[in-house]
C-alpha cells in the first residue's frame, strides 16, 4: 500500500489536499501529520501551506518541520511543495519584512505590489485569485498528460523568482511573468492549488502519486 | 492571455436543501446541495458559494456535513458564508473543507473580527460580504450604504469607504451583493461594483439580480467585477455554466473553458 505524509504544521486547510489524494488514488494511505516517524517512513511527502510566510516558517521552526523536510529531500523520495509549502522551499521571502526560508531552492519570493498592472497599464487585483495559464517549460512526468497552457487555481499575493533557470517547470503572467512550477530531482514545487484545480490539478497528483522521483 | 473571470454560481442552502428566494422572500427548493455541487463542477464552475441561511443549531451542524461531503467531491475552490461570527467558526469550516469563509453581519458589528480573522487565518480565506442599497436621490451623486438583516436595516456606513476599510482590515475578497437588485432579474448595480472594484486592491465578486447572460457580461465590463456570482439562473436550468462562459467569451471576456 502506498502512503503520503501531508505535513502537518498547523496551516491551512490539510483537508483538501488529502481528500483529492484520496479521490485521485482510492487505497492510498493519507497521513496528516508532523510526527517526525511517520515523515521518514512515508512513500511520499507533500509539504502544504497557507497564509503568511511568517507564520508558516515559525511553526515550521517550532515544530521540527525543517528537519523533516531536509531529510526527506535527501532520502530521494518524491516530494511536493504546494503554494506556501512552494515559498517555504525558497532562500528567503520578502512578504513581512522578510522572512529567511528553508533554501532548497535558490531565489527569492516576491510580492506583486498594489499598484500592480499589465502591459496595457489596466490596473491588476493582488492577490492573484483565481484560473490562470500554466506554461510548461520542461518535460516532466508530473506533468503527464496535462495539457500545456491548462488553467490551474491561484491565490498568493508573493511570487517565486527562481535562479537556476533549468530547475523552473512552469510559469504564469500576471502583469509580469513568474515561477509557478520548479524541479530538482525527487523535488517538484508548485504555486496553484492542484487540489481546487479540478481535473487538470487531480492529473497533476495523480502523476505524484504515481512518480518514482526522478526527472 | 490573462486570469480568467470567474463565474461562480451561489447556493443558498438552509436546513439541508438548497433554496432560492426573491429579494429574500418567497423561498424555492433547488435540490440537495452536494448534488447540485457536482453538477456544477462537472459543468466547469470556477468557485462554489454555500451561504447558510439556516437559522437553528440543527441547521447549522447538517451545514458542516454537507460541506464535508461537498468537499471530498468537488475539487474547486469552496466559499462558505452566513452565520460565521467568530474564529471557532471559521475554524469548523476550514476544517470541514471550506477554503474561503464570507463574513457578513459579524463586520459590521465588530470590525475588529475581520482583522483578527485575517491574521489567523490569511486574508486568502476572508471574503467579505457587502450588502449595499442605493440611498442616493435621482439629482444627487450616487451614493450606496451598507444593509444588514437581509437588506432591512440601514447602518449609515457608506459602501465604499466600508469596503475600503474591509480591506485594510485583511480581507483578501469583497463579495457585493446590492440588495434592491437581488432576486428581482434586472442585472447587478453597475455603479456600485464599480465603485467599489475600482476602490480596492482585491478582487470584488459582483452578486445580485442576474437574470440572463447579458448581465454576467455587464457586470465584468461595465462593474469591473474580477468574477460574477449568480443562483437562479443556473438552479432552474435557464442557462448552463458552459452557455454563460461561451457568452461571455464571445464579448471578449477571458474565461476558463
Amino acid at each position: 500500500m502506498s502512503t503520503v505524509a501531508v505535513i502537518d504544521y498547523g496551516m491551512g486547510n490539510l483537508h483538501s489536499v488529502a481528500k483529492a489524494l484520496e479521490h485521485v488514488q482510492p487505497g492510498v494511505e493519507v497521513w496528516v501529520t508532523s510526527d517526525a516517524q511517520k515523515i521518514a517512513d512515508a512513500d511520499r511527502v507533500l509539504l502544504p501551506g497557507v497564509g503568511a510566510i511568517r507564520d508558516c516558517m515559525s511553526e515550521i521552526y517550532a515544530q521540527g518541520v525543517d528537519k523533516e523536510v531536509a531529510q526527506a529531500i535527501r532520502s530521494g523520495r518524491p516530494f511536493l511543495g504546494i503554494c506556501v509549502g512552494y515559498q517555504a522551499l525558497m532562500q528567503r521571502s520578502e512578504e513581512n519584512g522578510g522572512v529567511e526560508c528553508l533554501g532548497e531552492f535558490e531565489g527569492e519570493v516576491q510580492f506583486f505590489g498594489h499598484d500592480h498592472t499589465d502591459a496595457q497599464g489596466e490596473r491588476l487585483k493582488v492577490p492573484h485569485m483565481g484560473w490562470n495559464e500554466v506554461k510548461q517549460t520542461i518535460d516532466h512526468p508530473l506533468w503527464k498528460d496535462i495539457p500545456d497552457n491548462s488553467r490551474f487555481y491561484f491565490v498568493h499575493s508573493y511570487y517565486v523568482n527562481a535562479v537556476r533557470r533549468e530547475q523552473v517547470a512552469g510559469m504564469c503572467t500576471y502583469g509580469n511573468t513568474f515561477d509557478v512550477a520548479q524541479s530538482h530531482n525527487n523535488v517538484f514545487a508548485v504555486q496553484f492549488h492542484p487540489e481546487k484545480s479540478h481535473t487538470v490539478g487531480l492529473q497533476l497528483l495523480k502523476n505524484f502519486l504515481n512518480w518514482d522521483g526522478k526527472p | 492571455m490573462a486570469l480568467a473571470k470567474r463565474i461562480i454560481p451561489c447556493l443558498d442552502v438552509e436546513n439541508g436543501r438548497v433554496v432560492k428566494g426573491v429579494q429574500f422572500l418567497d423561498i424555492r427548493d433547488a435540490g440537495d446541495p452536494v448534488e447540485v455541487a457536482k453538477r456544477y463542477d462537472e459543468q466547469g464552475a470556477d468557485e462554489i458559494t454555500f451561504l447558510d441561511i439556516t437559522a437553528t443549531h440543527e441547521g447549522r451542524d447538517t451545514m458542516v456535513h454537507t460541506v464535508e461531503k461537498m468537499a471530498s467531491q468537488v475539487f474547486i475552490p469552496l466559499t462558505v458564508g452566513g452565520g460565521i461570527r467568530t474564529c471557532d467558526d471559521i475554524r469548523t469550516m476550514l476544517n470541514a473543507g471550506a477554503d474561503k469563509v464570507s463574513i457578513n453581519s459579524a463586520a459590521v458589528f465588530n470590525p475588529e473580527f475581520v482583522r483578527e480573522a485575517a491574521q489567523r487565518f490569511g486574508s486568502q480565506c476572508i471574503v467579505v460580504a457587502i450588502d449595499a442599497k442605493k440611498v442616493s436621490k435621482a439629482d444627487e451623486e450616487d451614493r450606496w450604504e451598507i444593509f444588514t438583516h437581509g437588506g432591512r436595516k440601514p447602518t449609515g456606513l457608506d459602501a465604499v469607504e466600508w469596503a475600503k476599510k474591509m480591506v485594510d482590515y485583511g480581507a483578501g475578497e469583497i463579495l457585493l451583493t446590492s440588495m434592491d437588485q437581488d432576486g428581482v432579474k434586472n442585472g447587478y448595480d453597475l455603479g456600485v461594483t464599480r465603485a467599489i472594484s475600482e476602490a480596492v486592491h482585491v478582487p470584488v465578486i459582483a452578486s445580485g439580480g442576474v437574470g440572463n447572460l447579458d448581465h454576467l457580461v455587464d457586470g465584468v465590463i461595465e462593474g469591473k467585477a474580477d468574477a460574477v456570482l449568480a443562483a437562479s439562473i443556473f438552479h432552474f436550468n435557464e442557462y448552463s455554466i458552459p452557455e454563460a462562459k461561451a457568452y461571455m467569451q464571445a464579448r471578449g471576456i477571458e474565461v476558463r473553458l
